[in-house]
């Protein structure tokens, strides 16, 4: 009995250490979090912040004073608002397009069997495995020798064909999710394979196919490899950026750049506000 | 209603024995795989009709082909008369309980039993009322408005059913249906399954693994193996007299003793013992053959015109009966005894004891050498 008494008290001792080295773990873990999250936000909070600025002189680098004259004038640069039109009618027409042929392939891949899906299933990863610069030089390659002008088409083609990849990935993901059996039982209530589509499979992958759509969007606005190489005389908005930076870096850009992250940021919170007014009745 | 008028036809039918159902050396083959090999059946209309088989013997792709969702590789499939061979699973009056179930998540359970019939272009209260009627019958009123991912296993199951009973189909098929219920449910069910088919009237076809299951609730049985059938028949028949060793082991407990076809009705087993068997059983057969008896159906002391001498082995006491394991000349022999009296009885390991039987519960299947595959 005595015995036990007295060693009674260590290990509460040694517990209580443990406890603060637990809690220091813990308080660690977050300053390193709040870290991270400092480096990765930092840049985005002095690309806004520059968006106010009045620079001194043709480089928007050093803090002048504040100013909303370049959000009063957003294309108030020459050639600005042209390259911005161009990205996103670039970004419209070559995200639906991969969106619909990546979906097709993705559902080919997953529900049937055919020669040379195992060849198709490697060679889908290949525009996303290779380097932006092969693809590009590539591409440039095929068109030159195929005598096609440079310009809207061929950025178009290039888009559309490296967004494929990405949105066959996404919406394979989610297909591969669901019962296969569930195709078959809306064939077997009388759904012809038309209405088996748009009545069982398409709703049940929307969400994928959503979300491919948009990454494919972001992707393409993103690019300046490929489109650098295969873009001829044509200017999309990334191309206007890197070439206005050798003369000029306007704060227009900036106000761009805010815009196209505050749209992502708008898109972001209405998904969450929509599977947020979802889940509890899934819940329930 | 309609439920109502397919009973009637069911039932006046049921006399004529018109076949529902007809596979005509119907064979599967997947690759190097024969999953089903020249299966010739027919099924009864309005009958409760079960595949019977272990894992793997082809019993789901048999449905499957019923179904629609595999061609056959050789043979032809009817429904009633018609040929259905290549027709599409949305061209055959035929429904599906799948295994899985396969509700629609994405729908309300409303939508998910009335998604055959709007296919059919029903519209409106008669399909409001359909709807209700058949979640009625299945016990589920009430819960239209939720989705599958809000019930229970059991309550998905019968949405399944309801789901494809409410079009009132020529042919139901079940594949495993009760498979992923515990085992209380699945006894439920197996009486429900009983109780709503009696009440429809319509083909049930129920691919099984569980001899119980498929004993409970079926009229025929088909016994599949390796992707034939192996005997088709009532429970009792395969049970009393069961053609292949397969079928006297994969349908309860069964000793089997070799011996040999020893003329009418006599077959001689190895240690010299002449057996008396059902002469129909031994139906032409000549040469080595195996000698069937059910445990339940040996007697612990002479009286039967049957007998074999042997040594208690072992002895467990189950309750409702007694097992014994007895040695004896032709090998090992098991006996299930009724614990009728009050009491234990009095046989223990190690005590001598005459087995008898008689040829009426004697069954002959084909020598075990000749082990199907
Ligand atoms: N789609 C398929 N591709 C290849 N083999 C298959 C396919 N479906 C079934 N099989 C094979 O056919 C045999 C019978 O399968 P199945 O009909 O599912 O058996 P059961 O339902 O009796 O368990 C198995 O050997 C299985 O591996
Ligand atoms: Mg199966």
């Amino acid at each position: 009995m005595s015995i036990a008494a007295e060693q009674l008290p260590a290990p509460r001792r040694f517990d209580l250490s443990a406890r603060a080295v637990a809690a220091a773990r813990h308080h660690l873990l977050t300053l390193f979090a709040i870290l991270a999250l400092v480096y990765l936000l930092l840049p985005i909070a002095v690309v806004v912040a520059f968006s106010f600025n009045d620079p001194v002189g043709r480089f928007n680098f050093t803090w002048g004073s504040f100013t909303l004259d370049n959000w009063a004038n957003p294309f108030g640069f020459p050639d600005l608002r042209g390259a911005v039109v161009l990205s996103l009618e670039i970004a419209a027409l070559s995200s639906i397009a991969a969106t619909i042929l990546g979906t097709l392939i993705a559902l080919a891949l997953v529900r049937y069997h055919f020669r040379g899906r195992g060849a198709t299933n490697l060679l889908i990863f290949l525009p996303m495995a290779s380097p932006e610069i092969v693809m590009g030089s590539s591409l440039l390659t095929l068109f030159l020798n195929y005598s096609i002008p440079l310009g809207f088409a061929t950025i178009l083609i290039a888009h559309i064909m490296f967004n494929i990849s990405y949105v066959v990935v996404t919406v394979r993901a989610r297909l591969a999710g669901h019962d296969r059996h569930l195709e078959e039982a809306a064939m077997d209530l009388f759904a012809t394979p038309w209405a088996t589509f748009y009545r069982v499979t398409l709703p049940l992958i929307a969400p994928g196919v959503l979300a491919a759509g948009l990454l494919a969007f972001a992707l393409s606005v993103d690019d300046f490899v490929i489109t650098y190489l295969v873009s001829g005389s044509d200017q999309t908005f990334p191309l206007f950026v890197w070439g206005a930076a050798r003369v000029a870096v306007p704060p227009q850009i900036n106000v761009i750049g805010t815009m196209v992250f505050a749209a992502a940021l708008v898109l972001m919170f209405l998904n969450i506000a929509f599977q947020w007014r979802r889940s509890p009745k899934g819940a329930a | 209603m309609a439920v109502e008028e397919r009973s009637e036809t069911g039932r006046v039918t049921r006399g004529r024995e018109v076949a529902d159902i007809r596979l005509e050396r119907v064979t599967k083959r997947f690759d190097d795989v024969v999953a089903v090999d020249d299966v010739s059946l027919a099924i009864e209309r309005g009958s409760f009709f079960a595949l019977l088989g272990p894992s793997g013997c082809g019993k789901t792709t048999t449905l499957r082909m019923i179904g629609g969702f595999e061609e056959p590789t050789g043979g032809a499939i009817f429904l009633g008369d018609a040929d259905v061979t290549g027709l599409p699973p949305y061209k055959r009056d035929v429904n599906t309980v799948f295994q899985s179930y396969a509700l629609f998540p994405h729908l309300s359970i409303f939508e998910n039993v009335a998604f055959g019939l709007r296919r059919r272009g029903q519209r409106g209260d008669p399909l409001k009322r359909r709807v209700e009627e058949m979640l009625e019958l299945v016990a589920l009123p009430g819960l239209g408005k939720r989705k599958p991912g809000q019930l229970s296993g059991g309550q998905q199951q019968r949405v399944a059913l309801a789901r494809a009973l409410v079009n009132s189909p020529q042919v139901l098929l079940l594949d495993e249906p009760l498979g992923a219920l515990d085992l209380k449910l699945r006894k439920q069910m197996q009486l429900e399954l009983k109780r709503i088919q009696n009440d429809v009237g319509i083909t049930f076809v129920h691919v099984t693994h569980d001899q119980e299951e498929a004993m409970t609730m079926a009229d025929q049985i088909a016994v599949m193996n390796a992707g034939r059938i192996e005997q088709l028949g009532s429970p009792d028949e395969l049970y009393e007299r069961p053609r292949t060793a397969f079928v006297a082991s994969f349908l309860g407990a069964s000793n089997l003793l070799r011996g040999r076809a020893a003329g009418e009705g006599v077959v001689r087993l190895e240690d010299g013992t002449e057996v008396r068997v059902p002469a129909a059983a031994l139906a032409g057969r000549t040469g080595p053959v195996a000698v069937g008896i059910r445990p339940e159906k040996i007697r612990l002391a002479a009286g039967e015109s049957n007998m074999l001498e042997g040594v208690i082995a072992e002895r467990s006491y189950i309750g409702v009966s007694t097992q014994y394991i007895a040695q004896t000349g032709t090998g090992s022999i098991t006996v299930y005894a009724q614990n009728t009296d009050h009491g234990p009885s009095g046989l223990a390991a190690g005590d001598r004891v005459t087995l008898s039987w008689s040829p009426e519960s004697t069954f002959v299947v084909d020598a075990l050498e000749e082990e199907r595959r």
